[in-house]
């Protein structure tokens, strides 16, 4: 598996550390109640298909990316700075 | 007052030549790590070419000038070596000098014995004198700069220098067995 980072190119998985899904990058406001942090906090999709997750380029530059990737063909489709995904 | 002896980090292991490659301590003098600002990489990068003749390197690059150079080690984030940071008030500077541990390899094989190592390809082809990647050697992260026709400077931390000599011999050893 190899992960196109938008500043080092493509590169080997063993860079990268997983965190999880990318929904971590919405984070509700503070007033938003219970029922929006319950789910911001545990609850998670497990999609067959396709997903999109954060990944810490580790090894490399050291960004944070969203990977978008397909869990059943395994495909990556591409790969974003997260500070611009959040913004 | 006990007199202290300076020791760099490889002392005692390098230098080695094995095979068609030599493994070598490079003293690298000060080195100082620069972090733009948020929107002040250009300021910055301006201050330092008037200073040194040096600019901030984009990803992937290094850039030197008599014995100055940037080498860019992660985003937003080059190292200065080889010279005095001039006072940069757009950025976050840190004197880095005895963390690192510098080493040159060099000769026919040095490609050879990196390719074992590191999963980006290195090959003058794709990989020119004054690139640079961020990267994997074996399980360490390690600066990587091609610096000749056949000859890499490799930066790791300094706690890991006797790995980093471990890895590159046993690869090297491998390179040279297979003749």
């Amino acid at each position: 598996m190899r992960i196109p980072c938008p500043i080092c190119g493509t590169r080997d998985r063993r860079e990268f550390y997983y965190q999880g899904a990318a929904e971590l990058l919405h984070r509700p406001a503070p007033d938003a109640g219970d029922a929006a942090w319950d789910d911001y906090l545990h609850n998670r999709d497990n999609p067959c298909g396709e997903t999109r997750d954060l990944w810490f380029h580790e090894a490399g530059c050291g960004a944070w990316l969203v990977v978008t990737r397909n869990t059943a063909t395994h495909e990556v489709m591409g790969a974003e700075l997260a500070e611009k995904v959040a913004s | 007052m006990a007199n202290l002896v300076a020791l760099s980090p490889c002392a005692g292991l390098l230098p080695q030549t094995i095979g068609a490659v030599t493994i070598a301590e490079v003293e690298p003098g000060r080195i100082t790590a620069i972090l733009p600002f948020k929107g002040q990489q250009k300021a910055v990068a301006e201050t330092l070419k008037t200073a040194l003749g040096v600019g901030f390197p984009a990803p992937g690059r290094s850039e030197a000038k008599a014995g100055a150079r940037m080498v860019w080690v992660g985003k937003g984030e080059a190292l200065l070596m080889g010279a005095d940071c001039p006072d940069l008030p757009g950025a976050a500077f840190v004197d880095q000098s005895d963390a690192w541990c510098v080493v040159e390899i060099a000769g026919e094989a040095a490609e050879d014995v990196l390719a074992r190592l590191v999963p980006v390809d290195l090959r003058a082809a794709v990989f020119k004198r004054g690139h640079t990647v961020k990267s994997l050697l074996g399980h360490m992260t390690a600066s990587i700069t091609r610096t000749g026709a056949n000859a890499f400077q490799i930066m790791v931390f300094r706690s890991m220098a006797e790995t980093l000599v471990e890895e590159l011999t046993h690869a090297a050893k491998g390179v040279a067995a297979r003749g």
